[in-house]
């Protein structure tokens, strides 16, 4: 008989030390520029999720979450109901008056009026928007691109040679032209039909035409590459289907290469919305969103109405900028030639 | 060589095939009565929508109704604009010299300014310089277009009154335009060749603030690839090789370095021109500036279809045709790359 003999002690590290305690995060905790870049981006979310209590609910958002004064939304139950599903009308720009030119910061609207327009309502109910659509875009645009490119390159031949000409033909067009394109059709179609719509459906419509394929053709490389990996080879001697094979063993050990982008497409998706809104072709006026609001300050630059300008100008660059430095430290701290 | 080429070219017109046939296509998603709807002008015209759409055979099915907009497109005929008030093509005509008067004028500083500070910034790695270039960078790419674009327009025209906020041309001069021969359409070229000085002037005054906005954004990129690549060059064995047989250094920096990391550079042109392409429809937009992109926004703002689509097109023709250009020119110069 023998005696078995005592486990090795293993280095019992839990999965969030392992995390910590990895060479990428290691660089990515002496980048200073990333971490306060990454705390800002935090902020920036914070500010989106508790919206309604930090813009108080007005006007028809109010009589939707069935209250009738502002503060009665600190109480707890209002509270988590405005936080996780605030009505469609709480995301109109509070209105304190229909008078154009802007007044100035007051207790009532702490960072000023336009168009009778609260700019700090809007903008943090806009950061609620911004954050909004980038996580949805984001998401769709992620699972189409990792589905087409992971067929692409998992089945090769005519499939993939398809797909990467339709892939090449959609990059003949600069994105931002094809989003007004695909943009131009959809509001033609939803305003024609004169019902009431989600602002949201056409813009994120086109984005998402716009915005596959440059995953799919990251996620095709790297399948390229992990297709001819042994486990692979193993998991289809064992008899795995083609759609296990793909979903389990090839996207799994496919993704990681997409994840940086989709990150910094979080930053760069809420700035091409408010592009789009500036230009007119995304929400519709008083729709609290970024980019509607720098396009009221176009009619007031005079110095006297900085604030009409300014504040809306500070938010956007901040979280663009702050979005980038964490994108940018993270980038470098996967990259393994850099460590 | 020839025969990438010659593949290459083929490749141009498929491309644009299939993307037109992609963008008519989408087009279907709207019924005959919503397509038409926006070029309804009067009561009268509205009172027989349904003989216009037969008549333009709009309810045909769509592989005549493609046949029909290839054939009248190939003859040069795109539709009519609502939002120009003039058929595409004779808009597209008027439009874009101005378009790529303002390219051009802010292109070519893009290029230098990107080629400029990414080699400084990579020959003075990790140093104060380098450090400061890079959070340049970070800005200049973070700053989105429409802002940057007003805070110039609030600082420059509103608040110093430096410089003029919109339009290509003073009033005053807006008079003069008529008497001038026109040569190129690019009417900063063509006031110089008449003589009108003044004018030019005025005109290149008038580029400067959109000009700005889009070097700022769009030079960012440039330095940041410019100086990997030559971060790359410098690590390399010929360069290391250059030094230890003794070489100035400016030397060695200037001709192996530089010159090696210059070639990619080349591969950046189509990136730069759909970042010019795309942020034309915005920076035209805030300074009013009367090219295309100003046009194709208040066309998508009035649903005017047809001009979207033409601009589109126009679009796609220009990047397929400077990406293949790029691609060929890449192959000139460096003849490691093959083409299988």
């Amino acid at each position: 008989m023998t005696t078995i003999s005592a486990p090795v002690p293993v280095d019992q590290r839990g999965r969030w030390q392992l995390f910590w305690t990895s060479p990428a995060m290691r660089k990515m905790r002496r980048n200073p520029l990333a971490l306060g870049g990454l705390v800002i981006t935090l902020l920036f979310g914070l500010i989106g999720l508790f919206a309604p209590l930090i813009a108080r609910p007005a006007d028809n958002c109010l009589r939707d979450l069935n209250i009738t004064t502002a503060n009665e939304v600190y109480s707890p139950g209002v509270a988590l109901r405005a936080i996780l599903t605030p009505p469609a009308s709480c995301y109109k720009i509070q209105r304190l008056s229909f008078q154009q030119q802007p007044t100035v910061p007051d207790a009532q609207a702490p960072f000023g009026t336009v168009n009778g327009y609260s700019i700090f309502y809007g903008l943090i109910w806009g950061t609620r928007t911004a954050l909004k659509m980038s996580f949805i875009i984001v998401g769709i645009t992620l699972l189409i691109g990792v589905i087409v490119g992971a067929v692409s390159g998992y089945y090769g031949g005519w499939v993939d040679n398809l797909i990467q000409r339709f892939i090449d033909v959609l990059f003949a067009l600069p994105p931002l032209i094809l989003t007004v394109v695909v943009l131009t059709i959809m509001r033609a179609r939803f305003t024609a039909t004169g019902n009431a719509y989600d602002p949201t459906v056409p813009i994120i419509v086109a984005f998402c035409i716009a915005g596959w394929a440059g995953y799919a053709r990251i996620i095709r490389g790297e399948v390229l590459r992990t297709r001819e990996l042994e486990y692979v080879d193993a998991a289809r001697a064992l008899g795995a289907r083609d759609w296990r094979l793909i979903t389990k063993h090839v996207i799994p050990n496919s993704v990681a290469a997409v994840f940086t982008l989709a990150v910094l497409d979080l930053a760069t998706i809420p700035l091409s919305v408010a592009a789009l809104s500036f230009l007119g072709l995304g929400f519709e006026g008083g729709y609290s969103e970024w980019g509607q609001l720098v396009d009221f300050a176009r009619a007031w630059l005079k110095p006297e109405y900085w604030y009409v300008l300014v504040y809306p100008a500070i938010f956007i660059i901040l979280f663009s900028l702050a979005f980038n430095l964490f994108g940018d430290g993270l980038r470098d701290a996967l990259d393994p030639k850099t460590r | 060589m020839l025969n990438f080429v010659i593949r290459r070219v083929i490749q141009i017109p498929l491309v644009m095939l299939v993307l037109s046939l992609m963008i008519v296509g989408l087009t279907q998603l709207l019924t005959p009565e919503q397509r038409v709807a926006p070029y309804i002008r009067s009561e009268q015209q509205a009172a027989h929508m349904d003989e216009i759409i037969k008549q333009r055979g709009l309810d045909q099915p769509f592989v005549v109704q493609y046949g029909k907009w290839l054939g009248s497109t190939l003859h040069g005929d795109l539709g009519y604009s609502r939002a120009s008030s003039q058929d595409v093509l004779k808009t597209i005509q008027t439009r874009l010299p101005a378009t790529v008067e303002l390219t051009i004028i802010t292109a070519i500083p893009i290029l230098l300014l990107g080629i400029w500070l990414g080699t400084l910034s990579a020959l003075h790695k990790d140093k104060l310089l380098d450090q400061v270039i890079r959070v340049l960078v970070v800005f200049g790419y973070s700053l989105p277009t429409f802002v940057l674009g007003i805070l110039l327009l609030a600082v420059f025209y509103a608040y110093l009154g430096w410089l003029p906020g919109a339009g290509q041309v003073n009033v005053l001069n807006q008079f003069a335009l008529g008497d001038l021969k026109r040569y190129t359409g690019m009417l900063s070229v063509d006031a110089a060749l008449n003589g009108r000085w003044d004018i030019a002037w005025d005109v290149i005054q008038h580029m400067i603030l959109p000009a700005l906005t889009l070097v700022t954004v769009l030079s960012a990129n440039i330095v940041k690839v410019m100086r990997n690549n030559m971060l790359e060059a410098l690590s390399s064995d010929y360069v290391r090789t250059a030094r230890a047989k003794g070489l100035a250094s400016r030397v060695v920096n200037n001709k192996h370095a530089r010159r090696n990391a210059l070639l990619s550079v080349v591969t950046l042109g189509g990136f730069l021109i759909i970042g010019l392409l795309g942020g034309s429809l915005i920076t035209e937009t805030i300074f009013a500036y009367p090219g295309v992109g100003q046009w194709v926004v208040q066309a998508a703002l009035q649903s005017d279809l047809a001009a979207v689509l033409g601009f589109a097109l126009l679009s796609a023709v220009i990047v397929v045709v400077v990406s293949t250009v790029v691609d060929i020119l890449y192959g000139v110069i460096d003849p490691r790359v093959r083409f299988d």
